[in-house]
């Protein structure tokens, strides 16, 4: 039989149906990939015996001719996603113990859609970094590397065991979470599809919190289908979450197929940094042309704020995060390290249990809303994002999507940012305005840079019309014929 | 006011009243909010603060807010926020409160006070905002460790802002006591202090009359009408002491010593928390509408304050028994019931007077009352069909008291009705003239009061039941 690893997820979906092959071989071959992708560190557990009972579960049910939409289909879940009985660790020490007693909303539904789970996805720690360097667990490692160079390459973050587990052909599909870009930036980096939906779309009840008005679950595939597929299954209505969308899910696949013809697409002029590696800023020529080519529109538009989002995002997102990690306190679940009373214990808990990255975003956080600085820095931030959002509104009168692209670089080596956060930072530039918006983006791969290593272009929408943006998508990735995969160097190291 | 060695001093008092809302399930959570129930029964994953828990507000809880609020006479915002108030405490497992800061969901309102002396005074409400409250450390269960139980954790309470319209201790017992009973009567709060579900924060300052506001002190849980006024007296003295010894007074937070009845510091303004307020974004803006504002309007019941008006406008109570009686809704719930289809005065006289005086004897409420409101009803009936004269009223009632029986079967087993047969009664004074022929004489000779004695002889000769308006009459036509 062929590898049963390399289907996309519509395929292997079809096949299933078909019969060509039951769960049980899908996941058998997931299982056996993800134990020797175990170099690549993208995983955070592992859970093969619970993968085979779930798809003996789908083999059933699509033998009565009843299964969901992802009946019998191998997952690796963000570890974020808390899963009833299966430790969650957002990446952290201070959580590398905990199993919930639930599961998220997001999971939940996965699971109802016949989906099955390979295992938790490391991830960087709370979420918070652009390459997947700051897991308790250690940093993940991209399946990419630069063609002749033996050098570590990051997958991006912060889902980048996600990207990683999937860009390695392990993983059918993975989930991410993507509060500034890191569903959008590892895609780009490890040549996948990301697709980060409107706030509110996607359930965040059972999600570890990071930024509570920024956060939102999203796919990472290898297509523009598995994506739509994917997301027809993640989202929907939640009365447990009260920023969840109360609108119906649209069937995301039934909207391609089609064409882009006459559909017009915009292009922000401020996108086009000083700065930018000619590379990108081609490749991004390259996607209006095909576009063009395909029968869009393309035209200049403006947002004039965009300069301003990042600087803000990195006001708002610690501002809550600093309050959302106050629950990690040693108290009641997770790390607990003993000290003379309590603020002592307190203090050892949250020295010990959190990593440097997101002890810098708690004290930017706690700083912004100080008494005396609040006005400055998060009411300020908070005004930005108010013009932020009307930039868009304005640019969306006139165009139907917008094209970017995903990151300011390709993915970069291991160790090569990691001591400048700012420089880590700007990763995002591209990507956090739509979500300081909570619009819609996705990530499609275009292209590889000279070094070969993998390059992305998003298209932004507007707010719930994923639809939109799925259909132009999958005109980009027709056009791209993006097909290069990773060499396997991981299944021949030691 | 208080006199000092340099003259007289005004007290300005603010009270912030938290008032635990009446609702199955908590604030944000579907766990319960009985009282009493096992440490940490009743604790949600939410309330626990488990990772990637979110809160969802509880409808019941904004109804109660918002019907607490058109009580008060406020205004009603029609868009407000909740907040994170940001600060570590066990008790507080995400360690931070959510409230409402900038924008409470009501704002100024008007509360009408009554005095004991009989005098009126109104207090502005500043504000009312929901806010969770807080689970309880328990310090006692173990030599070197602290419990924390969190089945408190998350309760809705409303917090009620007075403005600084308050003088003395008086008036502000009398506040808490009026609020306490506009809360009863809306079903909002139980108002219940010893069970902690109504508590206070007091602030206090003292200037000179006509001068401008001093500053002002916090003195923190004061739980009890009577702490709260001896915390006001203490807290008065001992800034006027330090005012007058030439000293300042500094913003700072006290706790109120209930055992030695003063206050101490907690900490100063330097210590105070920095809470981060800022908007929770797990939540969207909470909005109303009109048309939901309106319904919970004409839902309202009659408040304590209408209910007086009516009392005296339409009952014909005097102000002060009207005042007594809408105190507690309860107690206006039994009179109502005892003056239904019956002379309203009677029935408060008798609440007021004889069953208010056994009931503080007996150190009870009005809800362990042996005399239901349908049997003294009775009673009152009795007198007021001639059955029962006044005296034997009283008697009745005092057994009514002790067995808990209706009136008519007391009065049928001891035989008690009155006789207001006029031919009995005429015999009965035949034989007390005829056996009293000198003090007849005395009568005759212009001794008017002898009347009395007539009276009294012809009762005894009945044993007390002959009605004394008949032996009065048959006397008076008797004797000339």
């Amino acid at each position: 039989m062929a590898d049963l690893t390399h289907f996309t997820l519509s395929e292997a979906r079809d096949g299933l149906r078909a019969r060509d092959f039951s769960a049980r071989e899908l996941t058998e071959a997931h299982n056996a990939a993800i134990e020797r992708a175990r170099p690549l560190n993208a995983m955070a557990l592992e859970t093969a015996e619970h993968a085979l009972s779930m798809a003996d579960t789908a083999d059933q049910r699509i033998a009565k001719g009843d299964g969901g939409l992802l009946e019998g289909v191998p997952l690796a879940i963000k570890d974020l996603f808390c899963t009833d009985g299966f430790r969650t660790t957002a990446g952290s020490h201070i959580l590398d113990t905990f199993v919930p007693p639930y599961e998220s909303t997001v999971t939940a539904n996965l699971w109802r859609e016949g989906a099955v789970m390979l295992g938790k996805a490391n991830m960087d720690e709370f979420a918070m970094g652009s390459s997947n360097e700051t897991s308790y667990f250690g940093p993940v490692e991209n399946p990419w590397r630069r063609p002749g160079d033996n050098r570590p390459i990051v997958p991006g973050g912060s889902s980048g065991g996600s990207a990683s587990i999937v860009a390695a052909r392990a993983a059918l599909a993975a989930t991410g979470t993507d509060t500034g870009g890191s569903i959008r930036q590892p895609a780009s980096f490890t040549g996948l599809v990301g697709l980060k939906p409107t706030y509110g779309r996607c359930s965040r009840w059972g999600i570890i919190a990071f930024a509570s008005s920024l956060d939102q679950a999203g796919p990472l595939t290898r297509t523009v289908r598995d994506a739509a597929i994917m997301l027809s299954a993640m989202s929907g209505h939640d009365p447990k979450d009260s920023t969840s969308a109360n609108l119906p899910v649209p069937n995301f696949e039934a909207v391609l197929g089609g064409d882009v013809k006459g559909l017009r697409v915009g292009i922000p002029s401020e996108y086009r940094m000083d700065g930018l590696p000619a590379e990108i800023d081609a490749l991004w020529q390259q996607g209006i042309r095909w576009l063009e080519d395909a029968g869009a529109e393309t035209r200049e538009v403006d947002l004039p704020h965009t300069k301003y989002a990042l600087p803000a995002y990195y006001i708002v997102a610690p501002a809550e995060a600093s309050s959302n990690l106050a629950r990690y306190d040693g108290v009641r679940y997770g790390l607990r390290v003993e000290g003379d009373d309590l603020i002592d214990m307190y203090e050892r808990t949250r020295a010990e249990g959190f990593g440097a990255e997101v002890q810098r975003r708690v004290m930017i956080g706690t700083y912004v809303l100080s008494a005396g600085y609040y006005d400055a820095y998060y009411l300020q931030a908070q005004k930005v994002r108010t013009l932020i959002a009307r930039d868009f509104q304005t640019a969306f009168e006139g165009v139907d999507v917008l094209l970017t692209p995903t990151a300011p670089s390709e993915a970069f080596a291991t160790g090569d940012k990691s001591d400048d956060p700012i420089a880590m930072y700007f990763n995002d530039v591209f990507t956090v305005p739509a979500s300081m918006a909570g619009l819609p983006g996705i990530s499609v791969p275009a292209g590889l840079s000279q070094a070969g290593l993998p390059l992305g272009l998003q298209l932004i929408g507007k707010a719930f019309d994923e639809e939109m943006v799925l259909r132009v998508a999958e005109a980009l990735e027709d056009a791209a014929e993006f097909n290069a995969e990773p060499d396997t160097w991981w299944e021949t190291s030691t | 006011m208080i006199e000092g060695a340099t003259g007289r001093w005004e007290i300005v008092i603010g009270l912030e009243v938290h008032a635990q809302v009446v609702s199955e399930a908590k604030l944000f959570s579907g766990a319960s909010t009985a009282f009493g129930a096992e440490p940490n029964a009743q604790v949600s994953f939410v309330d626990a603060a488990m990772p990637g828990m979110l809160p969802v507000i509880n409808e019941t809880c904004v109804e109660q807010a918002v019907r607490t609020g058109l009580g008060l006479n406020a205004e009603i915002n029609r868009h407000s926020v909740f907040d994170r108030k940001n600060y570590f405490y066990p008790d507080l497992p995400p360690n931070y409160q959510i409230s409402q800061y900038k924008q409470p969901v009501v704002g100024e309102g008007m509360v009408t006070v009554d005095l004991e002396d009989g005098s009126v005074c109104e207090v502005g409400i500043e504000r009312l905002h929901l806010e969770q409250d807080a689970g309880k450390s328990l310090h006692d269960q173990h030599p070197d460790a602290t419990y924390v139980d969190l089945n408190r954790a998350g309760v809705a309470l409303m917090e009620i802002v007075s403005k600084p319209d308050l003088r003395n201790a008086d008036q502000a017992g009398a506040y808490i006591r009026k609020l306490r009973a506009i809360l009863r009567y809306l079903g909002t709060c139980d108002g219940n202090m010893e069970q902690g579900s109504l508590r206070c924060d007091v602030n206090v300052s003292v200037r000179k009359p006509g001068e401008s506001l001093g500053t002002r002190c916090e003195i923190k849980n004061v739980n009890s009408v009577r702490f709260v006024q001896q915390a006001i007296d203490y807290e008065a003295r001992r800034q006027v002491d330090i005012l007058e010894e030439g000293g300042e007074i500094e913003q700072e937070t006290r706790l109120f010593d209930a055992e030695r009845g003063v206050t101490r510091s907690m900490r100063s303004k330097e210590e105070a928390h920095d809470y981060r307020y800022f908007p929770d974004p797990d939540l969207l803006p909470l909005v109303l509408s009109e048309d939901y504002i309106e319904a919970i309007r004409a839902d309202l019941p009659e408040l304590p304050d209408q209910k007086k008006t009516r009392f005296v406008e339409s009952l014909g109570l005097s102000e002060y028994d009207a005042g007594v009686l809408v105190t507690e809704k309860e107690v206006a719930d039994f009179f109502e019931r005892v003056a239904d289809g019956r002379d309203a005065k009677t029935a408060s006289n008798w609440v007021t007077g004889d069953l208010f005086g056994r009931l503080n004897d007996a150190g009870q409420g009005i809800a362990e009352s042996p005399v239901s409101p349908e049997n003294l009803g009775g009673l009152i009936d009795l007198m007021a069909d001639g059955t029962l004269s006044g005296r034997l009223a009283k008697e009745v009632f005092d057994e009514m008291f002790t067995s808990g029986r209706p009136a008519s079967a007391i009065v049928e087993e001891r035989d008690l009705k009155q006789v207001s047969d006029t031919g009995e009664i005429e015999s009965l004074v035949d034989t007390v003239i005829s056996d009293n022929a000198d003090k007849v004489e005395e009568y005759k000779a212009g001794k008017d009061k002898l009347f009395g004695f007539f009276v009294g002889q012809v009762m005894k000769a009945s044993q007390g039941k002959a009605n004394p308006k008949v032996v009065n009459d048959i006397l008076r036509e008797k004797l000339g």
